[in-house]
């Protein structure tokens, strides 16, 4: 019997809390009676390179929009219309279902004052949410983790990343996220003789750097058994993932949330999606691989009943230019979507305007979205957390959660 | 005994702030000169400055040139894409060139110098054109040691700086504030200096500011705003180089600078009062880098144990100094820009113009591990199943390609053993920490490591298990 489940049954069974240790009743308690988590998950999926946005989410009856792509622009026939104005690239076939049923909302416009074309640089700039003229060196889920580290609860596993390096989005100041690819590897790898005593090794320390390099050393080990122990006890998933890497990775992710981890945030990210040359077989394929896999986590979520306590966002450091190149692709935009999946949004449909593409600066889009009033929504009202201490500063929340 | 161990340690911490470290053959020869003598060979084993030649002008042609080729007919289309491809490992095989550099030894001080200034004056490779990245690290390099104003000067001229601060945009009319902001809030004054008036006045001033297609340094003198500007309340029909100067009048540019070698060569906590009076001799100097770095190295307050190990080292500075320690070889370049890209510093690709952050930023869970595991992988070509982030940009794609499973290299034990030949055993931990480490070890640390030699194993066996096991150490991330 799982440790949890003894305690729900006891609990039961002594129809009351009387009996449950009070160490793991402040854990614990908010489970009783219930399969969901004691707290909100956010899922953030970044698409790096600059996915293009227009032909992610097709203007199909903007004539502009065929005007300046006359090679790679999807036809009106074949996209899958989401609205009057807006329709899915048909290679996002698999999530059409999830939109149809309000579990998608999707962000159009999405971007920053004066917008750099840098792949990283702007990458940079959604990391760590700063306004595009300054340098910071925390990412925004790195500050939300400062911002909620007290005592037990400052560990590096409150944010994963399913990778083997950690973004900069995940570090901050005083605690950064955890990078776990495979629970098992991570565990194996703090396994060695060397590792393992020294983390447990109880050093004076002759400089603070050797402290703080210890204490990553000691919170690395023990986060990486604390996942691991957790994660091998869960069930493998009734939902059959697609064998890409998002789709591994989102596995994961839905492993480590059904296996009950104190993980609110997991960050993953795919590239391939930089498409200056013969853009839409490139991108459908993406775009497809994508759709599957989140369809497949979103299903899991709906199964497992957690579809009202997940939320999973999607975006890319920047959109594409509306005027197609000469090698039939596209070059670094601006202005771009942003989507979220989830139960508790309200409700799911195409949030805002579509783009304007008579209005362009310099032959890009213009946002009108920040994508920093999107991290104050979920940070505020979803994660229920300070947004303005994590952002620097107080940015309009919008109504989609 | 305690003496000579002092000069050691001593020895040890001058090499690797002002250099990528050395072999223990090399600190036990310097322990036995005075530190002045040490610091004055330092710098005359880095007078001599010899640019890089990766990439030859003469045959170098950027990517819009081939493809002009490709359509003239000149170039079939296998080899337009051949010569594409070879341009992309140009940057790849100037950073190797560059990392060879510094674990070579020669001219130590120099390289070291020039990769505080490259984070300095951040410039990131942008595309494939490799050339105007080799003439701004040969610019970087060879004014790393001379007289800041030169550097400044030489660097904000360089095709690659003028392209990534969009100097060709800024035109009379339409400025782009881009360098004239960067070069006030992070190449001189710091943030908080300076009015966003200056900048909008400085951006005019800099304006006409270009380089042509043989990647020179041109002034288009029709582009340039001639009017009179306004910068730190002085008016007149300022140029770019006025502006230049204008910045070196300022005493803040001495101390923001001094404030920053400070916190990379000696601690990053600072001490205000030496800070100021070095900044005050800088000043004075005309702004001569090797009078200050003079004065640092000789110090008394250098070889304080407060800045012994105060500093992490960055993943360039680890991986160049393992390799000089013990001499190491890769067969392949792969493998050390696999190692830059995990840990997080590729040279020519800093994050952006603000440079690495360094510090306690290039630490966490996965790059900690990953740096504890790095003498198993250069050493003992253990098995690497650790993967780098896909690169966003299909620009640096030839950067992001796996490592492979395992590094090939060659070790050059029999050099690093020889100091070591005559120690007995018992005393040979403690004898390879001095030269390896900041700190003496701690019982718990010995003994976790002397557990890691096997039954049997000869003497230089134990040489090369201790060694790796101590490259290990969180505290070898310190220097």
């Amino acid at each position: 019997m799982k440790r949890r489940e003894f305690l729900n049954k006891s609990a039961l069974a002594t129809a009351g809390t009387m009996m449950i240790p009070h160490f793991l009743k402040a854990y614990e308690t908010s489970h009783l009676g219930s399969g969901a988590p004691a707290h909100k998950i956010l899922v953030v999926v970044q698409l790096s390179g600059g996915n293009d946005g227009l032909n992610t989410v097709v203007p199909y009856r903007n004539d502009i929009y065929y005007r300046e792509r006359p090679g790679i622009a999807i036809k009106a026939d074949k996209v899958l219309k989401l609205n009057d104005d807006v329709g899915f690239n048909p290679a996002l076939e698999s999530i059409k279902g999830l939109y149809d049923d309000g579990l998608l909302t999707i962000i159009n416009n999405v971007g920053y004052p004066n917008p750099d074309r840098s792949h990283f640089r702007s990458m940079d700039i959604w990391h760590t949410a700063s306004d595009s003229d300054k340098y910071v060196q925390t990412g925004w889920v790195g500050r939300y983790l400062d911002a909620n580290c007290s005592g037990k609860a400052c560990e590096p596993h409150r944010a994963i990343e399913v990778d083997d390096t950690l973004s900069l989005a995940m570090k901050g100041s005083d605690i950064n996220g955890l990078a776990v690819l495979d629970p098992k590897k991570l565990y194996n790898q703090t396994r060695s003789g060397l590792v393992h005593g020294l983390s447990e090794s109880k050093l004076e320390a002759q400089h603070e750097n050797v402290a703080y390099l210890y204490k990553t050393l000691a919170e690395t080990v023990s986060s990486a058994d604390y996942v691991y122990d957790k994660a091998k006890r869960v069930k493998a998933s009734q939902i059959a993932y697609p064998g890409s890497e998002l789709g591994n990775r989102l596995k994961t992710v839905s492993e480590l949330i059904q296996s009950d981890v104190s993980t609110s945030v997991y960050y993953i990210s795919i590239g391939g999606f930089d498409t200056h040359i013969n853009q839409v077989n490139q991108q459908e394929r993406l775009l497809s691989q994508y759709a599957e896999a989140v369809n497949a986590f979103m299903r899991d979520m709906k199964q497992a009943g957690l579809v009202n306590d997940v939320l999973l966002m999607t975006f890319s450091e920047f959109g594409r230019r509306v005027k197609q190149n000469a090698s039939n692709g596209t070059d670094h935009g601006t202005a771009n979507n942003v989507f979220l999946f989830g139960g508790n949004l309200t409700p799911g449909k195409v949030f805002n305007e579509a783009p304007n593409l008579t209005n362009l600066d310099e032959g890009d889009l213009k946002y009108s979205v920040d994508f920093r009033s999107i991290y104050a929504t979920l940070l505020r009202n979803w994660l229920k957390t300070d947004d303005v201490a994590i952002l620097g500063k107080k940015f309009d929340t919008l109504q989609f959660v | 005994m305690r003496k000579e161990k002092q000069a050691t340690a001593r020895m040890r911490h001058l090499f690797d702030r002002a250099g990528f470290g050395a072999t223990p053959a090399g600190i036990a020869e310097a322990a036995q000169s005075p530190v002045r003598k040490v610091v004055r060979t330092l710098f005359k084993q880095s007078e001599e400055y010899t640019p890089f030649t990766v990439i030859d002008p003469e045959e170098y042609s950027p990517k819009k040139q081939l493809k002009n080729m490709a359509q003239n007919g000149m170039l079939d289309r296998d080899s337009l894409k051949a010569r594409i491809k070879e341009n992309a490992e140009l940057v790849r095989d100037l950073n190797v060139t560059w990392l060879d550099r510094m674990a070579s030894g020669k001219g130590a001080l120099r390289e070291k110098m020039a990769l505080f200034w490259h984070g300095h004056f951040a410039c990131r490779a942008q595309g494939r054109n490799g050339l105007v990245m080799q003439q701004y690290a040969n610019v970087v390099r060879q004014h790393a040691l001379g007289k800041f104003g030169d550097l400044l000067a030489g660097v904000s001229k360089t095709p690659a700086m003028l392209q990534f601060l969009n100097a060709q945009q800024n035109k009379k009319n339409a400025p782009n504030e881009n360098f004239a902001r960067e070069v006030m809030e992070l190449f001189t004054l710091g943030r908080g200096n300076y009015t966003e008036h200056d900048i909008k006045e400085a951006a005019r001033a800099f304006t006409g500011w270009g380089f042509n297609i043989d990647g020179e340094f041109t002034f288009r003198q029709q582009a340039h705003d001639t009017g009179e500007k306004e910068i730190f309340g002085k008016k007149g029909a300022f140029t770019g180089d006025d502006v230049l100067t204008m910045l070196l009048e300022q005493k803040q540019t001495a101390r923001y600078i001094t404030r920053k070698i400070y916190r990379y060569f000696v601690n990053e906590q600072e001490d205000r009062q030496r800070v100021d009076t070095l900044a005050d001799g800088f000043y004075r100097s005309g702004y001569d880098i090797t009078q200050l770095m003079e004065t640092i190295f000789t110090a008394d307050w250098f070889y304080d144990p407060a800045n012994i190990g105060a500093h992490i080292k960055s993943p360039v500075e680890l991986l160049a100094g393992m390799r000089h320690t013990l001499g190491v070889q890769f067969d392949q370049p792969q493998p050390q820009v696999f190692v830059q890209r995990t840990l997080g510093q590729v040279l020519f690709y800093p994050p952006n113009v603000a440079g690495w952050p360094g510090g306690r930023n290039w630490i966490d869970s996965s790059s900690l591990l990953f740096r504890m595991k790095l003498p198993d992988y250069v050493l003992k070509a253990a098995e690497v199943n650790i993967r780098a982030k896909d690169e966003a940009d299909v620009n640096a794609e030839l950067l992001a390609k796996r490592g492979k499973n395992q590094f090939t290299t060659i070790v050059n034990w029999d050099e690093f053993e020889k100091p070591f030949q005559r120690v007995k055993d018992e005393e040979l931990l403690e004898s390879l920490a001095t030269y390896l480490l900041p700190y003496p070890l701690q019982p718990v640390q010995q003994q976790l490591i002397l557990k890691t030699i096997k039954p049997g194993q000869t003497h230089s066996e134990q040489i090369r298990t201790l060694t790796a096991a101590l490259m290990s150490l969180p505290e070898y991330q310190l220097s």
